[in-house]
């Protein structure tokens, strides 16, 4: 900006965010209208977290915070514990009990059109849910971020031709080629796992590129270069630390992603087969009793919104924190 | 001008190989006998499996055979489905105006929503009515749209009864019935984007309206709608038009989900069944098709931004977000 | 022009008793977490129909915050309930809200902004940015307006303006899109056309043309002009009267001829060596005075200057001096004003000691002047 003069004066009333922001709770309805018009623009600019100015605020996102750190564990715990908690077998059929309500006597969360028990399908369903999403974005972490690190590190022809089979992935639209792989490779663990984290590839190699792109430049990098530094070395003492975080602070929101599509495929009849219980096709399931027991879908659709809103929001907060600019990709 | 387009859709071919070429390896180069997968898997006399190798050509080398899709596809013949008997092309034709509208529909639904909220929590940024919009965006994102679309069926079909839970009217049944059963759907499809644009929008809007020439405008006296609508929303929707044609890749992921859904004959819901009866000819051909689209869609955006920006039009140089 | 009246009322001859502009010990303060930004802490100031003053400041002085409070164009939400009053043609300002404001804005006062880069609008037509003020105010027709247009472009000295109309600002050079702008400000005849370093983003050669032009529709129109600048010499012989501006306050006011024969302030003293010389005609820098201006988040009890005043005193650390003054219309901010004895001993004293009391030394001070 060409505004040298008086740079420090404007500044101040634009870093006033807490000011503003609560200020204009206060404001009338259109009397100062135009004031703050500019007032308004004058709060936090980030992109995905509802901006809370400081004080008073910043313990209220705490709290969030807390509460999905919260309830990322316990879904873990479910998952991992699983086996071992007092659960009747997420398969049993009660057929007695069939869409009982929640807080049924021996069914916690009731039972499905089948009679299942639905917390324990629940916790299993947990066990796909964490395992697709974690392998796949191991995956593309591991594959596309090192891919990426070194196209960014490299550049060249090789860079050249990377980004554009990388572009072309990218081109396709993300579930639909999904869809087709799934259909084609087999509805097992592994198939859906690694068709997922294949696709999943481009993206971190962009982020990987662009967070290397930014690195390489520096001086301490081009200085290790320059001393004659063995490029492995280079590449993993110096970029990779750098590149990391961004990567995996991405990953996070990447996991919600995953859940959603694992969701999706199993919505659709197409994750892992029936009878293994899973979160989509649990709410699958529940669209049949949308008119008598509406809570066979509500309860596993609660779960999985509440895991994807954790998600973000968690990876959102580390995120701004490591500062992935999304213009770099 | 023109030189500018020509230029573009020079590199819009590399693409639309590289698209086709992926298409059709991905879908080639999966483990098991082609054959098997285009007879599905159950049919499978031995004599049938011979017919369908030499229709396909499956002596021949890839390249071959690749090349051969290509040029058919590129007139426009998709092959012929060997379980419904259908021509791909015809069939995804007949499907394609369910789609279309769906997410025509669902665009502006998102759109029109989305710019209202997006202008004003941008305009009373940090307000309670900013926060709210910030906060329901930020939860719609965490929504996946098959579960949104559930609960449109539950409260809006089950319990009030105001649109058909599944089904489609078209357009030739009339309007308001046509549209009665569009509703849900697309309204389920823009539950993302909604979110999405009002999002971007707000930041975008919260960026410009700090700028000098907004100010400028408020020395004129201007009021408030002027500034807000014809200043500063105009210079912020560039981004919005960039993302709404990327956007239209999820879209048209979610379309397949949607379509199953609420029971609609759209292209989505073909390329389901074809999966689900394995059916590779059809599968491939609505991959193609819709890959292809999602590429056109990105190149109109393109062009548009450069219609729209006198910016880009006069060549000046800008940065593009 | 159909507003602004061919009525010649000489600048020198203003009617003293009727204001245009009267600004009384004016603060807007800022609540930011660094502390309270105390950006204009006390400005009192008048201006009379149809003459100019200019207000010069180097980076932070608050003079941008000073135009713009005065515009009423900040985030009122922002500021901290201020004092002071901001009286147009006698009635307050502060306390008005933009709805209120939109009837001032345009016909009665206009503002040119510093980068007309930024300030006009990138994708809006330059005929559009032109007539929609003229049109909102004056209720003109569409072929009128751009009737008007034309005849305001063509006496900013744009050429061809029935072309311009349909044009883009980048299409325009920087020095044209300037002349817009200012096309933009007299649009509607407005009594006050505030000018908020109006040359800084141009090149050297069109920032004298951009100021003349200043000058003559200021005359032609009998406006009143507050033109802010960091460039003494800007102002020097183009406004009746002159304001200092230092850390938030006006160290030093009276009018331009006084001014530069008889400044008081050691501040405007050191502005003066900072007019560049034909001998050196680069980009005006203040910085040669050495030194920052002090955070105005944290600002010291005494005089705001002393640390970079080479006639500093005890005093002058333990308290802010009050305006001063020794003729009519000339006020100073001073306890040792430069051309009095007092002013004299103490820079004799401080030359001395070889430091000044606020500890900088003379050295430093009296080279950089040099």
């Amino acid at each position: 900006m060409s505004a040298p003069d008086d740079a420090a004066v404007p500044v101040a009333p634009n870093r006033t965010g807490a000011l503003v922001g609560a200020d204009a709770e206060r404001a009338g309805p259109s009397g100062t209208a135009a004031a703050e018009l500019q007032a308004g623009t004058q709060t936090g600019v980030t992109p995905l977290t509802p901006d809370p100015p400081a004080g008073r605020r910043k313990r209220g996102k705490g709290v969030v915070y807390w509460f999905c750190l919260g309830w990322l564990a316990l879904v873990v715990l479910a998952a991992i514990a699983a086996n071992w908690l007092p659960l009747p077998d997420p398969n049993a059929i009660d057929i007695i009990n069939k869409t009982a309500p929640p807080f049924s006597e021996g069914h916690l969360l009731g039972t499905d059109g089948l009679g299942r028990d639905i917390l324990s399908r629940l916790a299993y369903g947990a066990r796909v849910s964490l395992v697709i999403s974690v392998a796949a974005v191991a995956v593309g972490i591991i594959v596309g971020g090192t891919l990426g690190m070194v196209v960014g590190y490299f550049r060249g022809r090789l860079e050249t031709a990377v980004m554009a089979v990388i572009d072309v992935i990218l081109a396709f639209p993300g579930l639909v080629l999904l869809l087709a792989l799934v259909a084609f490779v087999g509805q097992s663990l592994l198939a859906i796992t690694v068709v997922i984290g294949f696709l999943s590839i481009p993206v971190y190699t962009r982020v990987a590129r662009a967070a290397t792109l930014a690195v390489s430049q520096r001086e301490y990098v081009l200085a290790a270069g320059l001393m004659g530094g063995k490029t492995t070395r280079i590449l993993f003492r110096e970029i990779m630390p750098n590149v990391i975080l961004p990567v995996a602070a991405f990953g996070l929101i990447a996991l919600g992603v995953v859940i959603v599509l694992e969701g999706s495929l199993a919505f659709l009849g197409l994750s892992v087969e029936a009878p293994a219980a899973t979160w989509g096709s649990m709410i699958a399931e529940g669209k049949r009793h949308l008119d008598d027991a509406i809570h066979i879908a509500l309860i596993p659709s609660v779960v999985m919104f509440l895991t994807v809103l954790s998600l973000n929001l968690v990876g959102d907060v580390l995120r701004s924190r490591f500062d992935v600019r999304e213009a770099n990709l | 001008m023109a030189r500018l387009i020509g230029q573009k859709l020079l590199t819009l071919v590399p693409v639309l190989l590289a698209v086709s070429l992926l298409t059709y390896l991905l879908l080639n180069l999966l483990p098991g006998d082609p054959a098997l997968l285009v007879l599905g898997p159950e049919s499978v006399s031995a004599e049938s499996i011979a017919a369908v190798r030499a229709e396909l050509g499956l002596d021949r080398p890839l390249p071959v055979r690749y090349l051969a899709w290509l040029g058919a596809a590129a007139t426009g013949d998709l092959g012929r489905s060997y379980i419904t008997q259908q021509e791909v092309t015809g069939a995804i034709l007949d499907r394609l105006p369910v789609t279309l509208e769906l997410m025509v529909l669902s665009l502006t639904i998102a759109l029109v929503l989305a710019i209202p909220l997006g202008v004003f929590s941008a305009y009373r940024a940090g307000s309670r009515f900013d926060k709210l919009v910030t906060g329901t965006t930020f939860g719609l994102l965490a929504l996946p749209n098959f579960i949104f679309a559930l609960l449109l069926i539950f409260f809006l079909s089950v319990r009030l009864g105001l649109f058909p839970a599944t089904g489609w009217q078209p357009l030739s049944d009339g309007l308001v019935e046509n549209l009665q059963s569009a509703f849900l759907p697309a309204l389920a499809l823009s539950v993302t984007n909604i979110a999405v644009f009002t999002r971007l929008l707000r930041t975008d809007m919260i960026t410009t309206l700090q700028e000098d020439h907004v100010t400028l405008a408020r020395s004129k006296g201007l009021p408030t709608w002027r500034i807000l609508f014809r200043h500063a929303l105009r210079p912020s929707s560039f981004s919005l038009l960039t993302v709404a044609g990327l956007q239209v890749g999820t879209l048209l992921s979610a379309t397949v989900i949607v379509e199953t859904i609420f029971a609609l004959p759209g292209v989505g819901r073909l390329l389901f069944d074809a999966i689900n009866s394995r059916d590779l000819l059809m599968v491939q051909g609505v991959v193609l098709v819709l890959a292809v689209s999602f590429v056109l869609v990105n190149f109109v955006v393109d062009l548009l931004y450069t219609f729209l920006d006198p910016r880009i039009r006069s060549g000046a140089a800008r940065v593009r977000a | 022009m159909s507003i602004a009246a061919e009525l010649p009322v000489p600048p020198a001859t203003p009617d003293p008793v009727d204001p245009l502009l009267e600004v009384r010990d004016l603060h807007t303060w800022f609540d930011t977490p660094r502390g309270m930004v105390r950006a204009v802490d006390g400005v009192s100031f008048t201006l009379r129909r149809g003459a100019s003053i200019g207000i010069v400041g180097e980076s932070g002085s608050g003079k941008t915050v000073l135009s713009r409070s005065i515009m009423n164009l900040l985030p009122k939400k922002a500021a901290v309930p201020a004092s002071g009053e901001v009286l147009f043609e006698g009635r307050d300002l502060r306390p008005m809200s933009s709805k209120q404001m939109r009837s001032y804005w345009g016909p009665q006062m206009a503002m040119v902004f510093q980068d007309p880069m930024t300030s006009l609008n990138g994708v809006v037509k330059i005929g559009r940015q032109i007539t929609e003020g003229l049109r909102q105010h004056l209720d003109l027709s569409r072929q009128d307006a751009d009737a008007e247009a034309v005849r305001l472009l063509t006496s900013v000295g744009i050429p061809a303006p029935e072309r311009r109309l349909g044009e883009y600002p980048h299409q325009l050079s920087g020095g044209m899109r300037q002349r817009v702008t200012i096309a933009i400000a007299l649009a509607c005849g407005p009594k006050l056309l505030m000018a908020d370093e109006p040359t800084t983003a141009l090149d050297v050669t069109v920032q004298a043309q951009i100021l003349d032009l200043l000058a003559r529709q200021q005359a032609e129109r009998s406006m009143g002009m507050v033109l802010v600048t960091h460039d003494l010499g800007v102002v020097a012989n183009r406004t009746d009267d002159i304001a200092v501006m230092y850390a938030g306050q006006i160290v030093e006011k009276a009018s331009t001829r006084t001014l530069f024969r008889r400044m008081r302030h050691p501040y405007t003293e050191a502005l003066m060596r900072c007019i560049p010389r034909v001998e050196n005609p680069s980009h005006t820098r203040l910085d040669a005075i050495p030194g920052r201006p002090p955070d105005l988040a944290a600002l010291p009890v005494g005089c705001r200057f002393a640390p970079r005043c080479r006639y500093a005193q005890p005093e002058c650390l333990a308290e802010n001096p009050p305006l001063f003054s020794d003729e009519p219309g000339h006020e100073y901010r001073c306890f040792f004003p430069v051309g009095t004895s007092a002013g004299a001993e103490a820079l004799e004293r401080n030359e001395r000691a070889g430091s000044t009391a606020a500890g900088t030394t003379m050295d430093l001070l009296t080279k950089a002047s040099a």
